[in-house]
């Protein structure tokens, strides 16, 4: 239920963000799950629910959730790529959903096996719109 | 319209049943800034207080070493919930990395930071201690902004070079309005030191408490830093 937290933030800073737009009703948010992350998006909507109650800005908000591909671009040689394939055990894919950047710590180049890549796609949670009447 | 962040929205809320937050900082490495802000936490326990300790040092995260914190995990409840050690909530990134090396760049460190800001449920706290990341980075900026009500506790050494960085750094709080609780002097040789709320001397038997908290708090460096806290205002 760590989702809880995360889904808590989303429908806050939502509703915050409808009011500094000066919208009347919030009635469509966009919710990335970077694929880093590995987001269960079952709990995150149950949670989202369940906050409405505290939220009434967002009481009929449709939450859209669009999934990202993570992309990883490494700082030593340049070598752009994918999730797929990195290798990861059950506990690091556990801690990378906890806290994404312990993918330097889990994960590499596979290319040149360097950890100092940078995460250019895909990592967590996030807002990418707000549709809403003004 | 550009990606929204939505994690800074909850932090305020996430510390809002915290009393007081306060970040031990150091500008230079190996001053004692950790083990002042592990030993401060669990005086603070010692006392009765509601305490944490969150060790934001990523690069170099060491509370758990001195607290002799073993086998600890969070607990998953509406985000996570800090281990109890010693009569303190402990947080730390140890957590997640298996005490392997976490090789950040500075704008990762802001990101994990933030991120574990916005998930970690406190609860009701008299006292939070912050292990800062060493030195004025966006790290360090960022826990600032974020921990509004944070005070700062400067750790320093008799070295003219601490002293040097340590005063620019001063005026830098003083510029962010961020209110300082005062400096200790760490490692002291028993020379005077001017501008210090507390002088705690070199401790030879520090280095074997390490790692057991009884022992740490018998320390003549844990009855030193005791002392001091009620300068300190703490």
């Amino acid at each position: 239920m760590h989702e809880w937290a995360l889904a808590e933030s989303v429908i806050k800073s939502a509703v915050e963000h409808a009011s500094a737009e000066k919208l009347k009703k919030l009635k469509e948010a966009g919710v990335v799950f970077g694929e880093l992350q590995a987001i269960d998006g079952e709990i995150f909507s149950f949670a989202l629910e369940e906050l409405r109650k505290q939220f009434p800005g967002a009481a009929s908000c449709k939450f859209k959730i669009i999934k990202q591909p993570a992309a990883f671009r490494c700082k030593a040689c340049s070598h752009e790529f994918p999730l797929k394939g990195l290798k990861k055990t059950k506990d690091e894919a556990e801690f990378i959903h906890f806290v994404p950047e312990m993918a330097h710590t889990f994960l590499k180049c596979p290319k040149c096996k360097s950890p100092d890549f940078e995460i250019a796609r895909g990592r967590g949670v996030s807002i990418s719109y707000i549709k809403g009447e003004k | 319209m550009t990606d929204i962040d939505p994690r800074p929205s909850v932090i305020e809320e996430r510390l809002r049943r915290v009393k007081r937050i306060i970040a031990v900082t150091g500008w230079k490495g190996g001053i004692g800034k950790s083990v002042t802000a592990s030993t401060l936490a669990l005086l603070l326990a010692k006392r009765g207080c509601r305490t944490g300790l969150f060790d934001l040092d990523f690069a170099g995260a060491s509370d758990h070493l001195i607290l002799g914190a073993k086998g600890l995990f969070p607990k998953e409840e509406k985000g996570l919930e800090p281990p109890v050690h010693e009569g303190v909530k402990f947080m730390s990134v140890v957590f997640f990395s298996e005490n392997k090396a976490v090789p950040l760049r500075g704008a990762n460190v802001s990101d994990a930071i933030i991120e574990l800001l916005a998930i970690t449920q406190w609860g009701e706290l008299d006292y939070l201690v912050l292990d800062m990341p060493p030195g004025i980075n966006d790290a360090a900026l960022d826990v600032m902004r974020f921990a509004r009500k944070a005070e700062v506790l400067a750790v320093t050494t008799p070295s003219v070079l601490a002293h040097d960085v340590l005063a620019r750094s001063m005026e830098l709080y003083r510029k962010l309005n961020v209110p300082v609780l005062g400096v200790i002097e760490n490692m002291s040789d028993g020379a005077s030191a001017p501008g210090a709320a507390a002088v705690i001397k070199k401790d030879p038997g520090l280095e074997a408490a390490l790692g057991r908290p009884a022992a740490l708090l018998k320390t003549a460096f844990a009855k030193g830093l005791a002392r001091a806290l009620p300068a300190l205002g703490l």
